[in-house]
């Protein structure tokens, strides 16, 4: 089986974000970055599916040249293959360039079974990028999965739960596939200290705007249908009332303003 | 028109609920801004009277797609369908609740179209003859707004709660437009074997009223007290991610930056530091209670009311006074 995960770099979440305001892209250099927090998901469901069913990891990272990090993370936890997929033409790339961008590249990988993604990034918080590569691709699109049930890569056959809204649906699905993994899946596991040193030597092989053959007027900030206008830090909310006195007291207060919102019933 | 505003109504198998119609109020601002109607569209194994429902929470016209493949949520059959409506028709504006519904069908139907959207959008105005589409990101630390320039289309995912229900008015009717499109059962790559209805059915993104247990809480048990709460009141139980990783309460309660992202009427946070983590998950509930021991936790800054206290004397004495105000 082929399995290729998706794995981005994103602004560590205790970190300072700092803009480009007139580009409206984030300046990356100088932050503490991690691998997204969900992609962490992504990758041990990879690894596990790995074990459980043997074949071969292809971690993808698309972004700028310092999340080769990422990738060699990825492979101190011993993932198979590693490629970057980078270039300064897909800087502001919108969600829709970068599904474009990853199909392009994970078609290049070839045969690739199954696609395991993290929800979403808690960068950018759009959670629609597994989705689009899905319905890009054409391969069955599943979202906001809790648990992988079965894959049968002979058969073409994916059983997966989704945890939406009220409970959980189970649904079988044609390989290949791309899995975006709920945080829960699994419990990620860290790499060795071997792992790190190996992976610290390995050339990162990259591909280009060029190496994709992707329409350059489909992605980039300039290829991008989105175009960010404005950010801003939202309003603080205003300054709250902090009952003070009795509980007693307290409690019979805020039991009548909350009843007063005619909320609850 | 070629500048409407189309609302996509969600349904679960045919059963609607009010929320479903809830994008109908913002479209009918955003179409008398863009001089234009608001309109929903469909997708299903029936429409007739999910389109009478539209009607009188605003609708003026309903684009139906009907057949035998869409009676239950499909990401594929859904959302060709809903690219085939979009594509023909190529309405200004297109919105969808950001449910996992509707972000499957909003994704997968802009990647279709060859279009980029905005997800989670918390802020929508017409300005300049153009739609202009907030959201929030790196966890609400910031806004960030964007416009739509290049796509026929401007497609949005919209959360739930972020604007206010259309008012209903029964009397109100509208045209029904039917598209013959299907799909070939051969053709679609997924099937939905069951659904597990979830013991504690928790629907934090639709719930008015949710109750959060954070680390101040102590442990599992700690929680019943939450609940007793929140049940009282008829809302859902939060958590913060300390009371996750600390394995007290599943993580489908989680509120926050990896967790969910809410929008009640009411925010009750008991035992919550509010690391910014959390309050991006809910600084945009209309009010905020927080319950902490610290004057100092940060939660305090973001609340409307605030209690400086041990949650395990102040809620038991909230709910005797509920209690006793609300006759249960």
């Amino acid at each position: 089986m082929k399995i290729a995960v998706c794995l981005k770099q994103v602004p560590d979440t205790e970190a300072e974000i700092k803009w480009d305001i007139p580009s409206g892209t984030l300046k990356r250099d100088g932050m503490d970055s991690i691998t997204n927090p969900f992609d962490e998901f992504a990758l041990e469901e990879a690894l596990l599916t790995r074990e459980n069913y043997d074949g071969e990891i292809v971690a993808i990272s698309m972004g700028p040249e310092k999340a080769a990090d990422v990738l060699r993370n990825a492979l101190a936890l011993t993932v198979n293959a590693v490629q970057q997929v980078s270039d300064p033409v897909f800087a502001g790339s919108d969600t829709y360039a970068t599904a474009y961008t990853l199909a392009e590249a994970i078609k290049k990988i070839g045969d690739v079974d199954v696609v395991f993604a993290g929800k979403q990034s808690t960068d950018g918080n759009t959670g629609v990028v597994s989705a689009e590569l899905a319905a890009i691709l054409g391969w069955s699109q599943l979202t906001y999965v809790s648990k992988v049930r079965q894959i049968d890569a002979a058969g073409k056959k994916i059983v997966v739960e989704r945890a939406i809204e009220g409970g959980n649906e189970v649904v079988e699905a044609k390989l290949p596939a791309v899995v975006s993994v709920i945080k829960g899946i699994n419990e990620p596991r860290l790499p060795n200290l071997m792992g790190i040193r190996k992976a610290a030597k390995v050339e990162i092989p990259k591909w280009s705007a060029g190496d994709l053959g992707v329409d350059a007027g489909k992605v980039g900030a300039a290829g991008s249908c989105t175009k960010v206008v404005e950010i801003a830090v939202p309003p603080p909310r205003g300054a709250g009332e902090i009952l003070k006195g009795e509980i007693e007291d307290i409690a019979n207060t805020l039991t009548d303003k909350l009843i007063d919102l005619k909320v609850i019933k | 028109m070629a500048n409407d505003v189309w609302v996509y109504i969600e349904h679960k198998d045919g059963a609607i609920t009010p929320m479903s119609f809830e994008l109908l109020g913002i479209g009918k601002t955003l179409a008398d801004g863009l001089g234009s109607s608001v309109c929903g569209f469909v997708v299903g194994e029936k429409a007739d009277d999910i389109a009478k429902e539209a009607f009188a929470y605003g609708a003026s016209k309903v684009y139906a797609v009907e057949g035998a493949e869409f009676k239950g949520f499909r990401p594929d059959a859904y959302s060709k369908a809903a690219h085939f409506l979009l594509d023909k028709y190529k309405p200004g504006v297109a919105l969808f609740r950001a449910t996992s519904q509707g972000t499957d069908v909003a994704a997968a139907s802009a990647a279709l179209l060859g279009f980029g959207l905005c997800t989670d959008t918390i802020g929508l105005v017409v300005d300049g003859g153009k739609m202009k589409m907030t959201r929030a990101a790196f966890g609400g630390n910031y806004t960030v707004s964007v416009v739509n320039e290049k796509a026929a289309t401007q497609i949005a995912t919209v959360r739930p709660k972020a604007f206010a229900m259309p008012e209903k008015d029964a009397s109100k009717s509208g045209e029904v437009v039917k598209e013959a499109f299907s799909v070939a059962e051969a053709d679609l790559n997924t099937k939905v074997l069951e659904f597990i209805q979830s013991a504690t059915a928790v629907n934090l993104v639709e719930a008015d009223i949710i109750v959060t247990g954070g680390r101040g809480v102590g442990n599992e048990e700690g929680f019943t007290l939450i609940k007793e709460l929140a049940d009282m009141l008829g809302g859902a139980v939060g958590a913060s991610r300390a009371a996750v990783d600390s394995g007290w309460i599943p993580y489908e309660h989680q509120v926050g930056q990896t967790g969910k992202t809410v929008k009640p009427k009411i925010y009750i946070a008991c035992g919550v530091s509010g690391a910014i983590q959390h309050l991006a998950g809910m600084r945009t509930s209309d009010c905020i209670v927080a319950i902490n021991k610290d004057p100092d936790a940060p939660i305090f800054k973001a609340a409307t009311f605030g209690i400086v206290g041990d949650y395990k004397q102040v809620v038991p004495k909230l709910i005797e006074k509920f209690k006793g105000k609300l006759g249960k």
